[in-house]
């Protein structure tokens, strides 16, 4: 099976974690022109990735899962706002809390320590300049390093990653989308930072190209030994790439499990379904759908957001929020059916 | 034997750049298939960026005349039609089924325009009163699982991704149009709506006897509801066959890479 | 619409400011229609009285009242702004969505049409129209002519919206849904240009208005009907200046100022309003 060559041990639980998100709550507030209304797009998340994990956050659009890595990696403006919870990263011994960090300790942070990949990679290289220049721009002062060792360094990153050096004399719109989001990983990992966030860093790709990336970044992750937060509506990469799943559902936590766990044995409705409806080839067994639309996030239903699509619905469901609790080791759920109603 | 859709060698070049830098494209090349009249299929035309499928999607549209070749629609050549009352005549026949339901609707006016439209300019006979376009606009909802009450009055951001698709797949059905050509009609819509337009096109080939073309880069859906397939690459065709027999055991090596290329998820 | 205008007001001192000017203008604009004094005679009150509180604006040589006159000529000039604008965003709408949608041989014609407009030397032209036509130059003639001059630039940007729209998904679905190209262009893609329209309506007012001006101070155009350049020249020609009849010339000058910071300041305004970038900027969100 092609997908077990990606695999790896999941990391140990037991290892202080890198991250530590205690719930974070972060609203859109908007009032202008003519407009009055919070949009609830991470509402009482609380997650913890441990060092050398892969933690994939999956979700429809709009589930607020963009806004929550923008939160976490503290790219916040607005009409964006924190309005409560923490989000603490541990870097070389040292707890950060990313909320009491001055802007100009998060950028000293930034690259050095943590850095993103996102979906469009032509943001990040400037079009009219070589991609040499992008390096120099970003990776260079937090580096530390002489030019001589510094390009030195850039080289041999890049010769790990089996890029021909020849692309930093290159101009972006030279390089195949491929080639362009592979530089783009180079970039974000050139100084082996040890938290990486991936937005939808494959989705625009084709399949044969998307495959790469992925065998790349997981090569990358397993050598730097670093921690992903790693985004994909896809439930089928986040099998191939993420040790541990999160499913957000409507700006909250409903499931998380490790993938296997996720894949054979999940327990919420909803994560059953996203995986009962992936089609597969070789298997014509009729996929359902769910009945319904997602909910909006500025006028949530009552209780489980879920309740009016959800095929187990109780009444209580409508009236309370099931809490995220742990149904077995290291499988935590939000759902009445699964925990039993609160009395 | 009769045909809906036959297309015959069909190419297309695009012409590049100016009077100096003139450089051409090919973006289909030598491309044949057909669809038989007596028996309504669902062929998928699978393919990644660049190997032609939606320039292809576009020509069966009469959107684009090909370079070279045919394409035969009920014997006629689409190319050749030039008048309004022919490219109607057509519209009613073929319809499409855009990327992104998003924006497939203008996003500055209600979606029920389009249906009213649609039922208004198309369908003749039984009288074009108000009661009779609503009841023929509704009788298309029903088709997709919509209501006319649903969707009445509403603007494109009050509906979701699947609610949209499917109103659009209803205003492509209002016609009663033999041929529907969907480019990546599934792409844009969220996974736990996605099955529903899938499986929606399985049920219009079986109710309606519908023939549908559906382009997508999605070897899965492809192979979990069409009955033929096509397989691209940089514009031409290079494997065919019954959907399931092709990506059970594909030959060409390309197909083979597309097929590993698949990300699977089994966990056993 | 009404919060639109309420938050602009708000969050844009620039628009307020020129809304406000506007206003004053619509207000000399109603005034002028009761005046006491026809606009064409002359010796109706005694001639070069500085400002008082009988004549605020006092009186001129030719025995008119210096502010009777002025309300009269805003209407004018302001009426005639409207005219051309109002004209030629109709020629440059039509040829525009046009030329963008239907594309090819439609598109090289029109456009070549619009390109020789362009490049057409304006002011002569229009002296040259002042001594063929003569007596015949009268206010509307003037309107059409420069309406027909002023359409090719925002024609063009127009242009360049409309062939975005064309490709846009919802204008295949417009097609297969039967519509009329006159339809799609009318009723799908004519409320995506609005905005632009707007922000160029203030440009080419501007343009047209000083036109005029300069076209009236030299004696380009029919002098009988008051405007704000007939009244410059008029001072002109009795030496208002020299004479110390200054109230003559600062009048229509004062008045031609504040027109044009307040269309400039519309104009600008409605540019930043295009732009939601800059408008959420000037929000503080």
């Amino acid at each position: 099976m092609p997908t077990a060559v990606l695999q790896t041990p999941p990391a140990p639980a037991a290892a202080e974690p890198v991250l530590v998100v205690d719930r974070l709550r972060a609203y859109y507030r908007t009032h202008a022109f003519g407009l009055d209304r919070d949009i609830r797009a991470v509402d009482d998340i609380s997650l913890t990735v441990a060092p050398g994990e892969v933690y994939g956050i999956a979700g429809e659009s709009s589930s607020g899962k963009t806004t929550l890595i923008k939160t976490i990696v503290g790219a916040i403006r607005p009409p964006l706002a924190v309005v409560g919870g923490s989000v603490r990263f541990r870097f070389g011994g040292e707890i950060r809390d990313i909320y009491a960090l001055t802007p100009a300790e998060l950028q000293t942070i930034r690259w050095r320590h943590l850095s993103c990949i996102l979906q469009g990679s032509m943001n990040v290289l400037n079009p009219v300049r070589q991609i040499r220049h992008s390096f120099q721009d970003f990776a260079f002062p937090h580096m530390g390093l002489k030019p001589a060792a510094f390009w030195q360094a850039v080289r041999a990153h890049l010769a790990r990653l089996d890029l021909d050096p020849a692309v930093l004399d290159s101009y972006p719109h030279q390089l195949s989308g491929g080639m362009r989001q592979r530089t783009t990983i180079a970039l974000a990992t050139v100084c082996t930072p040890e938290f990486i966030v991936a937005d939808e860093p494959t989705t625009a790709l084709d399949v044969i190209v998307q495959r790469d990336v992925l065998t790349m970044l997981r090569d990358i992750q397993r050598r730097l030994g670093s921690s992903f937060l790693f985004v994909t509506h896809d439930m089928s990469v986040h099998a191939t790439v993420s040790d541990r799943v999160g499913i957000v559902y409507a700006g909250r936590l409903v499931e998380e499990a490790e993938t296997p766990t996720l894949f054979r044995g999940a327990l919420h409705p909803y994560t059953q379904h996203l995986v009962a409806s992936l089609p597969r080839i070789g298997d014509t067994t009729r996929r359902a759908s769910l009945p319904g639309r997602p909910p909006s996030l500025a006028d949530p239903p009552s209780g489980c957001r879920f309740h009016p699509r959800c095929p187990l619905a109780m009444d209580v469901c409508r009236e309370k929020v099931p809490a995220l609790v742990e149904a077995a080791p290291r499988h935590r759920v939000a759902c009445f059916a699964v925990s039993g109603a609160p009395s | 034997m009769s045909l809906i859709l036959d297309v015959d060698h069909v190419g297309k070049t695009f012409v590049q750049g100016g009077l100096l830098s003139r450089r051409e494209v090919e973006a289909v090349r030598d491309v044949s298939f057909s669809l038989d009249a007596e028996r309504p299929e669902i062929l998928s035309v699978v393919g990644e960026s660049g190997s032609g499928k939606s320039t292809l999607a576009a020509m069966v549209l009469g959107r684009l005349v090909p370079t070279r070749g045919r394409i035969l629609f009920e014997g006629g050549d689409v190319a050749a039609i030039r008048s309004r009352a022919g490219r109607r005549a057509f519209m009613a026949r073929v319809q499409p089924v855009l990327q992104n339901p998003f924006e497939a609707f203008n996003p500055l006016k209600r979606v029920d325009r389009y249906l009213f439209a649609t039922a208004a300019n198309f369908v003749v006979g039984g009288g074009r009163t108000r009661a009779a376009i609503e009841e023929r606009v509704d009788r298309a909802l029903v088709e997709v699982g919509l209501t006319l009450a649903e969707v009445r009055g509403r603007f494109p951001h009050e509906l979701s991704g699947g609610q949209l698709q499917r109103t659009a797949i209803a205003r492509a059905l209002i016609p009663e149009p033999r041929l529907l050509v969907a480019d990546e009609p599934v792409s844009m819509v969220d996974a736990s709506l996605r099955m529903a337009i899938v499986n929606l096109f399985g049920a219009l080939r079986d109710r309606l006897g519908l023939s549908i073309i559906y382009i997508t880069h999605d070897l899965a859906t492809a192979y979990y509801i069409s009955d033929r397939i096509l397989i691209m690459r940089k514009g031409e065709v290079v494997e065919r066959g019954a959907a399931r027999a092709v990506l059970d055991n594909p030959q060409h090596p390309y197909s083979i890479a597309l097929k590993q290329a698949v990300l699977t998820p089994d966990f056993g | 619409m009404f919060t639109i205008v309420r938050d602009l007001i708000r969050y844009n001192i620039e628009f307020a400011v020129g809304l406000f000017i506007l206003l004053l203008l619509i207000a000399a604009v109603v005034l002028s229609f009761f005046s006491p004094y026809p606009a064409a005679d002359i010796y109706v009150v005694p001639p070069d009285l500085p400002p008082d509180a009988e004549f605020w604006l006092g009186t001129t040589s030719r025995g008119q009242d210096t502010f009777w006159q002025l309300m009269i000529g805003l209407r004018n000039t302001l009426g005639f702004g409207v005219g051309v604008a109002f004209l030629s965003r109709i020629l440059s709408l039509v040829v525009g969505l046009t030329a963008g949608y239907a594309g090819g041989r439609t598109d090289r014609v029109l456009m070549a049409i619009n390109d020789s407009v362009m490049v057409i030397p304006q002011f002569p032209i229009l002296v040259l129209f002042y001594f063929v036509l003569k007596d015949d130059m009268n206010w509307l003639m003037l309107v059409l002519i420069l309406s027909a001059l002023g359409w090719a630039y925002d024609a063009r940007l127009i242009r360049s919206i409309a062939m975005s729209l064309r490709t846009r998904p919802f204008t295949t679905q417009s097609v297969y849904s039967g519509m009329s190209m006159r339809k799609i262009l009318v009723e799908e893609h004519l409320p995506y240009v609005m905005p632009v329209v707007f922000a160029t309506t203030m440009n080419n007012m501007i343009w047209s208005i000083g036109m005029e001006i300069t076209l009236s101070v030299l004696g380009f155009t029919d002098v009988d009907t008051p405007t704000m350049g007939q009244m410059i020249y008029w001072a002109n020609s009795h030496s208002a200046l020299i004479s110390g009849i200054w109230w003559w010339v600062a009048a229509p000058v004062g008045a031609i100022v504040i027109l044009f910071i307040g269309l400039f300041l519309l104009s600008m305004s409605m540019n930043e309003y295009i732009d939601p970038r800059s408008r959420l900027n000037r929000m503080g969100v």
